[in-house]
């Protein structure tokens, strides 16, 4: 092959310019139209993660019956933690659904991070709604210039989940009451745990993961990872490394079952099994616990409070609109229906997420659970709402939980010394967030 | 390719005496005579330039800056290098990137090897042992890594109900250091042993009959046919399947991702946290997109280092035989 000449070269780049012309032609032959005409049917593409139960229980479906002309496209991933990162590469792209989840550990992050990601519900017919909510739950969705970026769907206001039958076998209290009246701090629910162990069947310990019971503690509190000028005080708070020591405490006197939530499939084995007599459960976890207990779980399970009756939240969501969204109108309509008391009220009943709504809080206070033993879950949980605390939120705050959680697993799995583990989750955090 | 030339050929040098086209005509031809080769070849280099060179390059250039998910880049410099290299979580998962691959790469080749010289035998239902050997590498790694993760559970795994049987106590594969490297490298193992033994096959099928019938007739045995035969003249395959199994394992991501529940973290201790989940974990779980792209040229650069050492070595081997 000979040199091609100056003039040859040219030649070649226009001819690779034609080629890939061509090529990039033939990729985007397969994009969508534009955006509908006004006034004319409307698609609302809906994302959202894990179980919201609007699909499972219909809901999309009737809000289509009773708007002729909308549909709904719906899709779902099942965990947050691979559904906010795919969302983030859509949302800067412009390419986001018209109604995405927004998780509440992520809520902080989309508030101080990318308001101009996301729709000024106040603006939308959705703004009327926003005035319902228990106090923190849109204060939470709102950015520092007024703008609420969030409907709220659920809480998870927090109560203590225990097998009834296994704590019987031990000679501990089984009535959701009794039980509570033996557990006023922390200390004493550990209390019951080494009585537990000493008198259970083997392989059965008494809590499920140190994590969780961290999860547990640190949900009572108001001041976490952050302050309330937004500045890291994870090193220095006392209650975290209070919560920390407890549960380290706990991992290490052999309390837990060292299986790590939603990771191990021991851990969604245990529900049935009994490898763990208790477990922190926020409402949310209501709808989890029965799907992997199954059937033969029913009547076997528990609901109380948490030590000395505190209220908690845990997890949580809500629905927003993308900036990049072409039909705002449409989404904020469906949006406010989906997350009115009435529907709230529903979900509650089907799958437990717990409303976030004053008046649908009222309306399942009296609801009793017959898979729970008739647990009056309603009131367990509303109390457990009102008395929660305001807790300030952080960018960062899934980030700090997760070092938590692993170096938690490794006091209670590996051995390792909860002042070594504190330690090293400290330089974590450093590493990460710092 | 023949053909343009030849047309080249042709255009270039227009008969005498035949009455001339028009000038331009002429050049025109030319000009396609010229170029043509070089279109023939463009659809490899754009789709390479466009999937495989920029894609380097690009994830270089964004190493160089700090780029959060959802928000835009700033240049830093090495910055994030200085980070990764005084991190020990990406020595650790080096580390673990290293042993995991020794553990899982170093019984593979060797079962294989066996395999496969058992295969070459004439052998009652070869066909079937054949295709059952590839039967592992057919299955979705998601798919194998969960049966394999039920069955290395703490709890009703029937690893440890069968180590029960003998009186060992139950192991909890999952959260210790070694053992969930071990777990994971039986996985990988399981996976990739038939096919390389395939690859080995195809190379022991090439070793001339006649020379295992020169040995036998020499009173060697088949362990030392195999030592003295097989083995020289599969040299070459071994290097291929030493190479490729490196690359392999410096590349490791789906099965501790899914053993680990989808979780990047790779355990506790990061004890099964592979250089590929690190990069993940740092992209993807902190949405820091310029440290992850720091991950990625680094292991690019390590698995370069790794090759050339592979070369090098095989070189200086042949030199002395």
């Amino acid at each position: 092959m000979h040199i091609p000449s100056p003039r040859g070269r040219r030649t070649v780049a226009l001819a690779a310019l034609a080629t890939s012309v061509v090529l990039a032609v033939s990729a985007c032959g397969g994009s969508a139209g534009g955006p509908a005409a006004a006034g004319g049917p409307v698609e609302l593409t809906v994302g959202l993660f894990g179980t919201f139960g609007y699909q499972e229980n219909g809901l999309f479906a009737e809000y289509e019956k009773a708007h002729p002309g909308v549909t709904i496209k719906y899709e779902s991933t099942q965990s947050d933690d691979k559904y906010w990162p795919a969302l983030q590469t859509r949302l800067t792209a412009g390419k986001a659904s018209d109604v995405q989840g927004i998780e509440v550990a992520r809520i902080s992050d989309v508030v101080t991070n990318q308001p101009e990601l996301w729709t000024d519900l106040r603006e939308t017919p959705a703004g009327a709604a926003v005035g319902g909510y228990v106090d923190w739950k849109e204060k939470a969705a709102t950015t520092k210039s007024g703008a609420v970026l969030g409907l709220g769907t659920d809480i998870g206001p927090m109560g203590i989940c225990y097998r009834s039958d296994l704590l019987g076998q031990a000679g501990l209290p089984t009535e959701p009451a009794a039980l509570a009246a033996q557990m006023a701090s922390w200390p004493d629910f550990l209390a019951l745990g080494a009585k537990y162990k000493a008198a259970a069947p083997a392989n059965s310990a008494w809590h499920d993961s140190a994590s969780g019971l961290y999860n547990a503690i640190i949900s009572t509190e108001q001041k976490i990872y952050y302050d309330e000028s937004g500045e890291l005080v994870v090193s220095t708070n006392p209650a975290v490394k209070s919560a920390f020591d407890i549960a380290a405490g706990a991992g290490q006197a052999g309390l837990t079952a060292r299986l790590e939530q939603f990771v191990d499939p021991g851990w969604d084995a245990g529900f049935g099994s009994g490898t763990f007599a208790t477990i922190a459960c926020p409402s949310w976890m209501i709808g989890y616990i029965k799907g992997k207990a199954g059937d033969a779980g029913s009547g076997k399970w528990n609901v109380t409070t948490l030590p000395g009756g505190k209220g908690g939240n845990w997890g949580g969501s809500y629905l927003g609109i993308p900036a990049s969204s072409q039909h705002k109108k449409e989404a904020a309509e469906l949006i406010t229906w989906l997350t009115a008391p009435a529907q709230q009220v529903r979900i509650f009943n089907a799958v437990g997420n717990f409303p976030s709504t004053k008046d649908a809080i009222t309306q399942v206070s009296g609801a009793t659970d017959k898979f729970f033993s008739g647990a009056p879950i309603g009131k367990i949980y509303s109390d457990s709402s009102t008395s929660a605390p305001v807790q300030i939120l952080g960018p960062n705050d899934g980030v700090i939980k997760k070092v938590f959680s692993d170096s938690l697993l490794s006091v209670e799995a590996n051995g390792v010394a909860p002042a070594d583990a504190w330690t090293k989750s400290m330089a974590a955090v450093t590493q990460q967030v710092g | 390719m023949t053909l343009s030339l030849h047309r080249s050929t042709r255009v270039a040098d227009p008969e005498p005496g035949v009455p001339g086209r028009p000038p331009w005509r002429s050049r025109l031809y030319a000009l396609e005579g010229r170029t043509a080769p070089y279109v023939y070849v463009a659809p490899f280099f754009l789709v390479f330039a466009a999937f495989g060179l920029f894609p380097l390059i690009y994830t270089g250039w964004i190493s160089l800056h700090r780029y959060r998910l959802g928000s835009s880049m700033s240049w830093v410099a090495f910055d994030n290098y200085a980070w990764l290299f005084s991190n020990p979580q990406f020595w650790n998962s080096l580390w673990k990137t290293i042993t995991i691959g020794i553990l899982s790469t170093v019984p593979q080749l060797m079962i294989a090897l066996g395999l496969a010289h058992m295969l070459n035998y004439k052998l009652r239902g070869r066909m079937f042992f054949r295709v059952s050997m590839i039967m592992p590498y057919a299955t979705s790694v998601a798919a194998a890594t969960l049966v394999f993760g039920q069955l290395f559970g703490r709890d009703a795994g029937a690893v440890n109900w069968l180590l029960g049987m003998v009186g060992i106590d139950a192991v909890d594969w999952r959260n210790g250091d070694w053992t969930a490297q071990i777990a994971l490298s039986v996985i990988i193992t399981w996976r990739w042993t038939g096919y390389n033994a395939l690859i080995y096959l195809a190379g022991m099928q090439s070793i001339s009959q006649d020379l295992y019938e020169a040995a036998a007739l020499d009173g060697a045995n088949k362990w030392q046919q195999f030592r003295h035969v097989t083995l020289p003249g599969l040299r070459p395959t071994i290097l291929f399947t030493i190479v490729v199994s490196t690359i392999g394992a410096s590349q490791v991501f789906g099965e501790p991702l899914i053993f680990g529940g989808g979780q990047p973290t790779g355990g506790a201790l990061g004890q099964y946290q592979t250089l590929g989940l690190f990069m993940y974990q740092q992209g993807w779980t902190f949405g820091q997109l310029g440290r992850a792209a720091t991950v990625a040229w680094v292991t690019f650069a390590l698995i370069l280092v790794l090759v050339l050492l592979n070369t090098w070595l095989a070189r200086r081997r042949e030199r002395a035989a």
